[in-house]
């Protein structure tokens, strides 16, 4: 087309990450070979990122129906109704790569792209989630990670007014050269005012907002889909840069905007940016779009087609207006001091065509973007061999439960998360209930009584081992831990980190994991209405450990019914509910005092989960329970630790516990036995509590008392609750304020 | 006691002051735009809210003390009508003068979040005349650049004025004399950097920031 334009050769197609067999489908798709740019637009869309042409065949068996589901997975974000007209927006996405190479800017970016996801669709963002995984404490590289990407997730989110409200965080050697940072944002919205992005109406002006197009994250979505090596830093240029003060400006206005009619269609500019917004809304909505790139703000002198359209610039946005509207919709972006540009024009042509300096520089059927002509994999996959059970004499009691306690509570997987937290502003909006440190957090629907109970769980040790197994807890996990805090489990999101899909027995654990996911969302009830895939996760061959990380959304019909982790009065009984076989494979205390890795973990009795999870969650709805907190890393031990140190610091509570007769001590405590709670509550209604568990047939034993100021387990723990504390409370400070070796 | 609360780009507190103020008043709060250059006349309280207007590029506050509805706000101000600024409201005020000190990266260099126990220093005020003097409250503070700084001079001066309205407890960010907030020479001025607001309902952990705005309806009208 242009004079210049260089020839497509095989290197080109390469270094476009496109395969000769995916460009061959190029040619046969155009009849006729492609410009650069159209080349670039087409290494964007069928980039792993954007296609999932891994992983599409697995993810289409989940479950994603329910009569609470407005909207599965395919928007931009999944939208649920929790009531009253209110819907609840929610996904979580990876930006793993990116935060690798710079992890403040990855990180914040990750915060804001997500946003967008949710805002895109008429939601106002009310919580923030995030799941991330980093390098053993003590690689080199770790620090300077946490370090930057809690101040990412905490620049961005914090200037944006959105509380970050819970989260999690492991560490494992499998992560040293590949962290995962998770980020999920959760918004509100009327369900008669979502707003969806097919283009439509031929004519309808293409509007674009938000920032100026810069020259940043070209590729980005082409780097999130390839394997890391020891040149990755060079990739520090694919990085982009976020202004979270613009996307507060943004949200204000579409807000806004979105309160008229004014708006067809809107797609945030995310990955691929230009290109990717575009050819979704003309391929959902079966229509064409012209644009005109002479019109788009830009940032930078002499762009070109290629790079505007590949750009990833942050805090933009597309839109169709309807006809005669414009007017209105700009005097909003003006207020606001954003660009605001008509771009183009929807057409009944079926094609994205691309104008540049008066020339067209891609002509494209949509179809041939669209999803169902981007490639599709069955890729090999092997199915992950069964470990062996651990038996507890194989994995023998400690010779001090005192100072194996001490040192778990303080170790790097257990220890006590607040100083990430404290960073994030997790009370802004003056909704939040519960915020970082319990089960879930529990923030509330502006102006009503009701309230949203949100989390984030997967444990990748559970499904290193066996990835189905591991599936499914990830799940549960989510499910109990809304429930453990009174909430009804609605939906979840899922942020799958895996891997070179490449491998067959990467592949597999992915198939794996997606069973697990699937027979706990059926199980439950529990859909899966959005979702983020990560692959490729992998440096000079080390793939990361697989992390299905998943986000629970929940509803509490009344904000006052509500439970929480700390022992909140003397005289409480403790009583353990679920069953407690005492299993060790896979435990925390299997692997850090013992260094065993190789067993099975604890199998997930999804019938139990659910008897169980309803019978505490019926009891804090009748206000007989506040005081619960779910089991799960480290077992009974840790939690009811947990219990204890999360109570007022100026009186605290501690607990005198005794083992039932008949088990093996070290197993019972230590055992990550699944479908457990912790529950507290005073003696009259314990009664009754353990009365109603035998009729429902859900295990339950009295195991103790709360009050003294000691944590003490029959003749094998007696610990003060400051000196629990301090270990706990110890570990971030620590190695933050270590010097880099 | 009729309140606005304005509105500068980025601020995120707004919605939180203007529903505080409700929650306590009963009445429904004016929310005034950056660009404005008008007070209405009715308006008793004016409360400039936290966030970060205009990003906190340059300096926290400088350039929402250049903005057009400042200018009516000072000349307010100067006439007796009562302000508060909260967290980057007191960096506004500051910033446009009718506060003395300024603000420095926290001490930690790290945002903090967290209930935080402050010391009402004094009951002689109609921000604080439902605390007893002396009375240790929790607000949260969410701040990265909440770090007060005024020279010595300027500290004497507020200590000797009764100027010095809260004290932090354990002071979270390394301002100045544990400063939390302080008044203008008419105590009609207050700047806070803990944010009051917070902790009005019973689902904020505890309800120490409702006296705070009952304080003002009280002395207000």
């Amino acid at each position: 087309m242009t004079a210049t334009a260089p020839e497509i050769t095989p290197e080109i197609v390469a270094e476009h990450g496109l395969s000769p067999d995916e460009y061959a489908k190029i040619l046969q798709l155009l009849n006729r070979t492609p410009n650069l740019t159209e080349l670039g637009v087409f290494s964007v869309m069928w980039s792993e990122h954007c296609s999932y042409k891994s992983t599409r065949v697995w993810l289409k068996t989940l479950p994603t129906t329910g009569p609470q589901v407005i909207h599965g997975p395919g928007e931009n974000a999944g939208v649920i109704d929790i009531g009253d007209g209110d819907a609840c927006i929610f996904k979580m996405e990876s930006h793993n790569h990116p935060s690798f190479i710079e992890p403040y800017q990855g990180a914040a970016t990750g915060v804001g792209g997500i946003m967008r996801d949710v805002f895109t669709m008429g939601a106002r963002p009310v919580a923030m989630l995030n799941a991330l995984r980093f390098g053993e404490p003590s690689h080199p590289k770790t620090k300077h990670l946490v370090s930057g990407v809690v101040a990412g997730i905490g620049g961005y989110g914090n200037c944006m007014g959105v509380p970050t409200v819970a989260g999690e965080v492991n560490f494992d050697p499998s992560y040293n050269g590949n962290i995962l940072v998770n980020a999920m944002c959760v918004g509100l919205a009327r369900t008669d005012k979502i707003f969806l992005s097919a283009a439509s109406g031929i004519g309808n002006p293409v509007v674009y907002v938000g920032s100026k197009t810069g020259r940043d994250g070209i590729h980005g979505a082409t780097m999130a889909s390839a394997e890391f090596d020891d040149d990755s830093e060079e990739k520090r240029p694919t990085v982009q840069v976020g202004d979270p003060f613009v996307e507060k400006l943004l949200l204000e206005a579409c807000l806004e905007l979105m309160a008229s009619d004014a708006i067809v269609a809107i797609q945030d500019m995310g990955a691929a940016g230009l290109t990717s917004s575009s050819a979704e809304m003309a391929s959902k909505g079966d229509a064409g779009l012209e644009l005109d790139l002479d019109h788009v703000p830009q940032r930078e002198e002499n762009m070109t087609a290629y790079e505007m359209l590949l750009s990833e610039s942050q805090e933009r946005m597309l839109m169709i207006l309807k006809p005669g509207r414009e007017a209105e919709a700009k005097a909003i972006f003006d207020k606001w001091g954003l660009d605001f540009a008509i771009i183009g024009r929807v057409t009944d042509t079926r094609h994205l065509v691309v104008k540049h300096k008066g020339q067209v520089m891609a002509d494209l059927p949509v179809s041939a973007l669209a999803d169902e002509n981007a490639p599709r994999y069955e890729r090999p996959w092997l199915p992950t061999p069964k470990k062996p059970e651990l038996a507890p004499a194989a994995c023998p009691a400690p010779e001090s439960y005192n100072e194996t306690l001490l040192k778990m509570l303080g170790s790097a997987d257990l220890a006590s998360r607040r100083w990430i937290w404290e960073q994030y502003d997790s009370t802004v909006m003056n909704d939040t209930a519960q915020g970082p440190g319990g089960d879930a957090a529990v923030v509330r629907v502006h102006g009503s009584n009701k309230a949203l109970a949100v989390t984030a769980d997967c444990t990748p040790r559970y499904c290193l081992a066996d990835p189905v197994e591991g599936g499914k807890q990830a799940v549960a996990e989510t499910w109990r831990n809304v429930t453990a805090v009174g909430g009804t489990p609605l939906a979840y999101t899922d942020n799958m980190n895996f891997g070179n899909p490449q491998k067959p027995e990467i592949m597999g654990q992915f198939v794996g994991a997606v069973q697990g996911l699937k027979e706990a969302g059926l199980a439950l009830g529990y859909p899966v209405v959005s979702g983020n895939c990560s692959l490729y996760n992998e440096t000079n061959g080390q793939g990361i450990m697989p992390t299905p990380a998943i986000g629970g959304v929940g509803l509490l019909k009344d904000i006052t019914r509500r439970a929480s982790i700390p022992l909140k009065r003397w005289g409480d009984q403790i009583i353990l509910i679920g069953e407690t076989k005492g299993w060790l494979g896979q435990s925390i205390y299997a692997r850090d005092v013992h260094g065993l890795k190789d067993h099975a973990p604890p199998p997930v009795d999804l019938t139990a989960e659910k008897r169980n999870g309803d019978f505490i969650r019926t009891r804090i709805e009748d206000g007989i329970l506040d005081t619960v907190h779910d089991l799960s890393d480290g077992g009974l031990i840790v939690a009811l630790a947990e219990m204890i140190m999360s109570s007022n610091p100026d009186d605290d509570i501690g607990s005198q516990i005794d083992l039932p007769e008949g088990v093996e001590p070290h197993a019972f405590l230590f055992g990550e036995d699944q479908a457990r709670y912790l529950v507290a509550l005073p003696e009259e209604a314990s009664k009754k509590l353990l009365a109603d568990a035998r009729a429902a047939g859900v295990p339950a034993i009295r195991l103790g008392v709360a009050g003294g100021r000691h944590y003490r387990i029959g003749d094998l723990v007696w610990l003060d609750i400051p000196e629990m504390r301090a270990a706990s409370e110890g570990f971030f400070p620590n190695l933050m304020a270590a010097p880099l070796n | 006691m009729k309140a606005a609360v304005v509105v500068f780009p980025a601020s995120n507190c707004d919605r939180d002051a203007a529903t505080a103020l409700e929650y306590v008043t009963g009445r429904k709060t004016t929310m005034l735009w950056h660009r404005d250059s008008e007070v209405p006349r009715d308006i008793d309280l004016i409360v400039l809210p936290g966030g970060f207007s205009y990003g906190d590029y340059l300096r926290c506050g400088a350039m929402a003390a250049q903005s057009p509805i400042m200018k009516t706000v000072v000349e307010r101000a100067k006439a007796g009508t009562p302000v508060a600024g909260i967290c980057n409201g007191f960096q506004i005020l500051a910033e446009c003068g009718l506060l003395p000190g300024g603000f420095l990266r926290n001490a930690g260099l790290k945002f903090v979040n967290k209930p935080t126990p402050i010391k009402v220093e004094t009951s002689q005020s109609i921000f604080t005349n439902k605390y007893e003097a002396g009375e240790i409250v929790h607000f949260q503070v969410a701040n990265g650049e909440g770090n007060y700084f005024a020279d010595d001079e300027t500290v004497k001066m507020l200590e000797g004025e009764g100027r010095i309205a809260f004290r932090y407890q354990a002071n979270p960010n390394g301002s100045t004399a544990d400063i939390a907030g302080i008044f203008n020479e008419t105590k009609s001025v207050l700047g806070i950097m803990p944010h009051p607001e917070r902790n009005v309902e019973p689902i904020h952990g505890n309800t120490d920031g409702r006296r705070f705005f009952e304080s003002l309806v009280s002395a207000v009208k």
